[in-house]
């Protein structure tokens, strides 16, 4: 059997995998579920087509990366998986449920006619639904999870509480800034105006709960404060703070401003400073704060047999995401869906 | 109340839900992928409109249906997780590798290439169009493969130890991957969804004929179709023999049930029906052929069966379930056989195209393949109870340390939800039938396509709050 666990560090080089695969889905789904949130408060109708056009040939891709952020936990981590699941049951299945009205509302909404309302609020509440799920998960995450032996052993509501409903709103708000500036580089007119003037709004939110979860963490935790706030990691660190808030005012210029590609480029570049800075705080936790990356990886040779697909494939997944993403290029109409 | 009722048995009726309503998309999505490749081939070397047009409306049945394969797929990647922990936990080195390359080599795959297949028709030239097809097809295909790996290796474990902690080591991936169930299943299931797909289009295609409507396009469904029937559904009766005698080798317990078979026997009589009775151990009300079961099981009159008294009462898995469902499954397949003979003789008669009874008898099969391949997977996966992994790990030691009131409630939010959703879908699906291939006049520019395919006619057409 062969293993390459003797010369690689085979769950770093998975964690690094699945965190990216989990990132990557956060983005690319980001901004298709942040449209679905933006959905009803659109002017019109014709934007509101223009917006499922914009995302139609993506979702389906896009949401893949959540499949392989599972699957591949499970392969890489079983054990991981196994708390998690468990502990995460409810809001999992209840952002499974979002996903699945969000996801047919795309085939239904333009084959509808008398009941193209009805898909039009499946779209919205079913990404509305997953989007504050995701949230209230990574609330119930960052504040950890009671384990006994190999199993979760708290209770069914665990993960409930004003934390996690402070964290899913703030999801909410987050995702809906990377569809506004999604949109605003994808569409013109009436619709881009008005995308233009909601990721401002957004983006108010977004800072205000970034700011909130930032002072949260370290107050919950004491690794984590200690980590932020001891010498000299405090000044390794301090410029995470200062360029995410540099970030924000160049996203606010760019969006006063004519540019239509910076401002959602620079939204990714958020979210990517606040992903960092959840993986510095919970290092090396999988189930903070009772089992590690290490523990839960899974065998060697398992590890191994799939870094050697994920090295042949996923170069190669990610040159056909990008071919796609060239192909349907340039503004979304708001006719000729498919 | 609901405080009362067993975990297990909860998860096991969701899995079997969620399952039972995922598998009837892939089943006609594998087929109808490859048959539209097919057709985009004959349409893009033989340049015959009438192809473009049957391509151009089964491709949007593809993707409403495609689309609820995806969203009822995600789930269930998810619920090994949530519902059955401790054998993920246990599994996961073994099975996760699968699951992983399933998503790698086949989900990215489909998802990007459907994006082009819809949507790319004025994007790209006719021979990337054709392309973005066959990859569509070929990742339902690959899905399967490892898919069904994962699932066979649960039903013929090997190429594995047990160590530390009772967690599966993997020792041999071949050994893993192709194991024993594996190739019969794999073939047996493909073959399957491509009748499935061939049925529901001769069904819908002889609608068609019987309502004299779209002629040129139902004759290349029909036709198409009934070549299928012709010559795939015996074959699936060969494919069937083989996994059922593989069957017999590995899981006995399994065959034993399919037949209703309670003592070990020498020359044993087939069940043809019956009413297996678990708790008096024996097949009520049967109508037996002598000898039958030996001959096509051990290829010898007088051949030994095992019967389920060989094994202890909590190792025998439902009987009655497995016993019935082989029925159904066995009963479409001739059904589909006979379908295949009778359109071969009206073919040779120069009356396939003409016979309005042939054509009322297929619309009554459409759903054929969906009741034979849900019929199937009961059988298999009923049959291989109690276990979750063969002869090692039971389903009551797999399951999750959730408390039943929270499954209850995901319960019944799936059968809310898919019933919702596999309404509308079929509402969607039927209003496109109805509608038909789009006429011949659309037809025309470089790719046979001047507006895209699903707001030519039906939006426009109809109106509504669109612009």
């Amino acid at each position: 059997m062969f293993s390459f666990e003797s010369y690689l560090d085979l769950p770093l080089i998975w964690l690094g995998l699945i965190g990216t695969a989990i990132f990557l889905y956060v983005l690319l789904d980001g901004f298709d579920l942040g449209i679905g949130v933006l959905f009803p408060f659109a002017p019109t109708d014709q934007c509101r087509d223009r917006m499922m056009n914009s995302i139609a040939p993506f979702w389906d891709a896009n949401e893949t990366w959540l499949v392989l952020g599972g699957g591949g936990l499970f392969a890489a981590f079983p054990l991981a998986y196994a708390i998690l699941m468990p502990a995460l049951y409810i809001p999992v299945i209840f952002m499974l449920l979002g996903l699945i009205f969000r996801g047919v509302a795309f085939e239904f909404r333009f084959k509808a006619t008398r009941s193209r309302r009805l898909w039009d609020y499946s779209f919205h509440f079913g990404s509305l639904l997953a989007a504050l799920m995701q949230g209230m998960i990574l609330g119930a995450f960052v504040r950890g999870f009671q384990v006994q032996g190999r199993s979760f052993a708290g209770g069914s509501f665990d993960w409930l509480n004003a934390y996690s409903v402070m964290t899913g709103i703030a999801l909410i708000f987050g995702y809906a800034l990377l569809g506004a500036t999604w949109l605003v580089m994808k569409t013109d007119g009436v619709t881009q105006e008005w995308a233009r003037r909601s990721a401002s709004c957004v983006l108010a939110y977004v800072g205000l709960f970034m700011v909130i979860v930032s002072i949260s963490m370290p107050m919950m935790n004491a690794d984590v404060k200690n980590l932020w706030f001891s010498m000299p990691m405090f000044f390794y660190l301090l410029p995470m703070p200062l360029v995410t808030a540099g970030l924000f005012i160049q996203i606010w210029r760019e969006l006063r401003g004519t540019s239509e590609y910076r401002s959602f480029f620079l939204s990714l570049l958020v979210f990517l400073m606040g992903y960092i800075g959840l993986v510095v705080s919970l290092w090396p936790w999988l189930v903070p704060f009772s089992v590690t990356f290490r523990q839960a990886a899974a065998a060697g040779t398992s590890q191994s047999l799939l870094l050697v697909g994920t090295v042949i494939m996923l170069p190669v997944v990610l040159a056909y995401t990008a071919f796609c993403y060239y192909l349907f290029r340039g503004k979304a109409s708001h006719e000729g869906a498919y | 109340m609901i405080e009362n009722l067993d975990p297990v048995l909860l998860a096991r009726i969701q899995f079997a839900f969620t399952i039972s309503f995922h598998i009837l998309f892939p089943a006609f999505t594998i087929g109808l992928a490859s048959w539209l490749a097919v057709l985009e081939w004959r349409w893009l070397s033989a340049g015959e409109s009438s192809y473009a047009q049957t391509y151009r409306m089964w491709v949007k049945i593809f993707a409403v249906t495609f689309g609820m394969g995806v969203v009822s797929g995600v789930v269930m990647s998810f619920q090994f997780g949530t519902n059955w922990s401790a054998f993920s936990d246990k599994a996961g080195n073994v099975l996760g590798p699968l699951l992983g390359y399933e998503v790698l080599t086949a989900f990215f795959l489909e998802a990007s290439f459907l994006g082009v297949m819809l949507f790319g028709w004025n994007r790209v030239s006719p021979r990337m169009h054709f392309a973005s097809t066959i990859v569509v097809a070929a990742g339902t295909v690959i899905s399967a493969f490892w898919i069904l790996s994962a699932n066979s290796w649960m039903q013929t474990p090997q190429g594995y130890r047990i160590g530390e902690a009772g967690l599966f080591y993997p020792v041999n991936w071949l050994e893993v991957i192709f194991n024993p169930s594996f190739p019969y299943r794999f073939v047996h299931m493909v073959t399957a969804a491509y009748l499935t797909t061939a049925f529901v289009v001769g069904g819908i295609g002889a609608f068609y004929l019987a309502r004299g409507r779209h002629h040129k396009c139902a004759r290349v469904m029909f036709g198409m179709a009934m070549i299928m029937a012709i010559f795939v559904a015996p074959m699936q009766l060969l494919f069937g023999d083989m996994h059922g005698l593989n069957t017999l080798k590995h899981q006995p317990a399994k065959v034993a049930a399919m037949e209703g078979l309670w003592e070990t026997t020498t020359g044993a009589p087939l069940n043809l029906f019956g009413w297996p009775d678990q708790e008096a151990e024996k097949t009520k009300y049967a109508i037996e052929i002598p000898k039958l079961s030996s001959l096509i099981l051990t290829h010898d009159l007088n051949g030994k069966v095992v019967g389920l008294k060989a094994w202890p009462k909590e190792d025998r898995p439902p009987v009655w379930v497995v016993f019935w469902c082989f029925r159904i499954m066995v009963g479409l397949g001739v059904l589909m056989i006979l379908t295949g003979l009778t359109a071969l003789v009206l073919y040779l008669k120069k009356q396939l195209f003409e016979a309005t009874w042939f054509h009322y008898w297929c619309m009554a099969m459409t759903p054929a393949g969906f009741l034979a391949v849900l019929a199937g997977w009961f059988v298999t996966e009923v049959g291989r109870q109690p276990y979750i992994i063969y002869g090692v790990m039971r389903a009551t030691e797999a399951v999750s340390p959730v408390a039943a009131s929270p499954i209850a409630m995901s319960v019944t939010a799936f059968v809310l939800t898919y019933g919702f959703i596999f309404g509308s879908g079929t509402y969607y699906i039927l209003k496109l039938i109805r509608k038909g291939p789009d006429s011949e006049e659309e037809v025309y520019g470089a790719h046979g396509v001047k507006k895209p395919p699903l707001l030519t006619g039906l939006v426009s057409e109809e109106g509504g709050p669109h612009v």
